[in-house]
């Protein structure tokens, strides 16, 4: 199997490396020491946008120029908020870096908050994170006493707070302006942008969202350079990235991998290929909001160009593998169950939209289908796209549009048939 | 008539804590609402009402975040409270079957809450633990891959410790 460098990871196998004398130990706080003691804010920021990091919450955003954003001349405090959400189904990545190297991201959010000039920083974390929540808290408990948070920060006199928010159950709280909303106590109701949250952010002043695996690359790429970093992925897309692997593979799991791996490697070296000896059918590559890959189409390098090139989204890296045996209706019953629960109601198209796919295809599953269902639920889904106010509005008709095109046949042969013909075809081959 | 709902003074310390950590006293409406949960086991009309005149909040605004989020709840839970994934990670990998059986382990469908107030039984989306599809949180914890025998084994340790 091929081997890369750890850079996110190296602390997960390392036992007690919550505790900050371990991560101390392995060259800990350098990063954020050397930053708040010798550098200025814009070679900070110059640096991140060489080292070509992208947001790795599902965006792909540049990072430095996010930071960019941020205005200058600003009276008002400004204010780094941490998306520790991580509600995209098939993704588990921040989980790791918070239970079990805490303090990479307390050190991330020192680096950013120097970056953009903020004194405090929010780290909304989803609320089933309980066993998490308790160890990140801990770990700024530590930071504290040290004198790395507070309002002496490495002795500089800077100050900077983490305060942790914990969430109460809610995908769409995951998107930026939503998570704002929340973080102010209100329903998770996106907001229109513009005004974006670098303007005008959580209580109406300038504000950097960032992912926690975004954050968590910061002290790396200060300790080894940008251009180190930028060489670790490939072209545009710098470094590392935690791909969650499940689903129908020998060893679901966690795996650091850089930019643009190819997914045919990252299923069949890296999780031990698929399970009971089965052919692939599908991969989704990013969580659940994007486009699902046919078996033909997974020699395919995993970075954010890639991927869009051929329709689909890198996303957030959450790859869910499914074998020859999966019925393609159940899993869009699935997806669309959850989108259905997840909509937050307040645009009309994604409200009322995904309540009639999910009727639509219960109605199909159940062996009731209609022969225009199928097209119904095509249009349905594109006349979602584009007309809500935030992109759960393009990420619920996603699995319709690319499960029924990709895989049009076994659904009409459910829709004919009231039944999967994967059943018939087991039934005929015993 | 019922008394006028008093928050534990312990608590409201620890809330007053909270609420100077943020710019605006709404800020705060979550996280109360989540210790107010933790501690009492629901959120109930007189917690909503206290915390409308803590927060100074008309009582719609908070009535509308309990009902916003999944995670508040009116009602009490059962003692050991299981939640099955039922998204897709955990689908691919059995999840259906492990409810259904413990549907029949607990005698309760989803949603559903024992008379004895030992168990609730809820499905929910996915935890972000596919890795160990299929899941569930029980109380606070994650626990998977779930196989009949695991459950039977949890089961079994709950009735010993009763
Ligand atoms: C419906 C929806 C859900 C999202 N959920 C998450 C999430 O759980 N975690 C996350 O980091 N970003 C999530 N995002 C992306 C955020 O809006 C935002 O792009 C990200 O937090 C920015 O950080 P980054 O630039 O470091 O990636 C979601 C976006 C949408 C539209
Ligand atoms: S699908 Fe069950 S934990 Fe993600």
């Amino acid at each position: 199997m091929k081997s890369y460098p750890k850079i996110l990871s190296k602390n997960f196998e390392v036992p007690h490396a919550q505790h900050i004398g371990v991560y101390l130990s392995g060259g800990g706080y350098e990063a954020a020491r050397k930053v708040y003691t010798s550098w200025k804010p814009e070679q900070l920021i110059e640096e991140v946008k060489k080292s070509n990091l992208r947001g790795l919450g599902g965006a792909g955003f540049s990072t430095g120029m996010k930071w960019a954003f941020i205005p200058k001349d600003s009276t008002r405090p400004h204010y780094v908020v941490v998306n520790a959400d991580e509600g995209e189904p098939g993704t588990f990545k921040d989980r790791y870096i918070l239970c079990k190297d805490p303090h990479a991201l307390v050190e991330g959010i020192l680096i950013a908050c120097f970056a953009v000039g903020s004194h405090k920083a929010f780290v909304y974390i989803r609320g089933e994170y309980v066993e998490p929540i308790r160890i990140f808290r801990e770990a700024v408990r530590e930071a504290h006493e040290k004198g790395f948070l507070g309002k002496n920060v490495f002795g500089t006199g800077y100050e900077v707070e983490i305060v942790i928010h914990q969430g109460a159950g809610a995908y769409i709280c995951g998107e930026e302006t939503a998570l704002l909303e929340s973080l102010e106590g209100k329903k998770g109701f996106p907001r229109l942008k513009p005004p974006f949250p670098a303007v005008k952010g959580v209580f109406g002043c300038p504000t950097v969202i960032n992912n926690v695996e975004t954050l968590a690359c910061l002290p790396p790429i200060v300790n080894l350079g940008a251009e180190w970093f930028a060489k670790l992925g490939c072209e545009k897309n710098g470094g590392t990235r935690l791909y969650s692997v499940s689903g129908h593979v020998n060893r679901p799991g966690l795996y650091e991998l850089p930019l643009g791996t190819p997914l045919r490697e990252i299923i069949e070296e890296h999780a031990g290929g698929v399970w009971k000896g089965r052919q692939l059918k599908a991969v989704i590559p990013g969580g659940i909001s994007a486009s699902i890959l046919r078996s033909d189409e997974v020699d395919i390098k995993m970075d954010f160009n890639s991927l869009a090139r051929v329709g689909s989204m890198l996303g957030s890296a959450g790859v869910v593998v499914m074998d020859e045996t999966t019925c393609m209706v159940t899993t869009l019953l699935v997806a669309a169950r959850f989108f259905a629960h997840e909509s937050c109601g307040q645009c009309s198209p994604c409200r009322e939209g995904t309540g009639w796919v999910l009727k639509m295809i219960e109605r199909i599953y159940e062996g009731h289908g209609r022969s225009q269902d199928l097209d119904n639920l095509l249009d349905i889904g594109k006349n979602m796209m584009g007309n809500t106010i935030c992109a759960f509005g393009d990420a619920a008709p996603t699995p319709v549009i690319s499960y029924i095109t990709k895989f049009r046949a076994e659904f009409e042969y459910h829709v004919r048939h009231g039944k999967c013909d994967l059943e018939d075809r087991s039934q005929k081959s015993e | 008539m019922q008394a006028k709902f008093q928050m534990s003074s312990e608590l409201k310390t620890e809330l007053d804590k909270i609420v100077s950590q943020y710019e605006t006293k709404q800020a705060a409406l979550l996280p109360v609402l989540n210790l107010a949960q933790e501690k009492y086991g629901s959120i109930s009309p007189e917690i909503e009402s206290w915390v409308a005149d803590y927060l100074q909040l008309p009582l719609m605004k908070v009535r509308e975040v309990v009902s916003f989020y999944t995670l508040f709840h009116a009602e009490q839970k059962g003692k050991h409270h299981f939640q099955m994934c039922r998204n897709m990670s955990c689908m691919l990998r059995g999840c259906e079957e492990m409810i259904e059986y413990l549907k029949e382990r607990l005698k309760l469908e989803d949603g559903q809450t024992s008379q004895d107030r030992c168990f609730s039984l809820s499905t929910v989306e996915c935890l972000a633990a596919c890795e160990m599809a299929p899941m569930m949180q029980l109380n606070d914890r994650y626990v998977g891959p779930l196989t009949k025998e695991s459950i039977d084994q949890i089961l079994k340790e709950i009735e010993i410790n009763n």
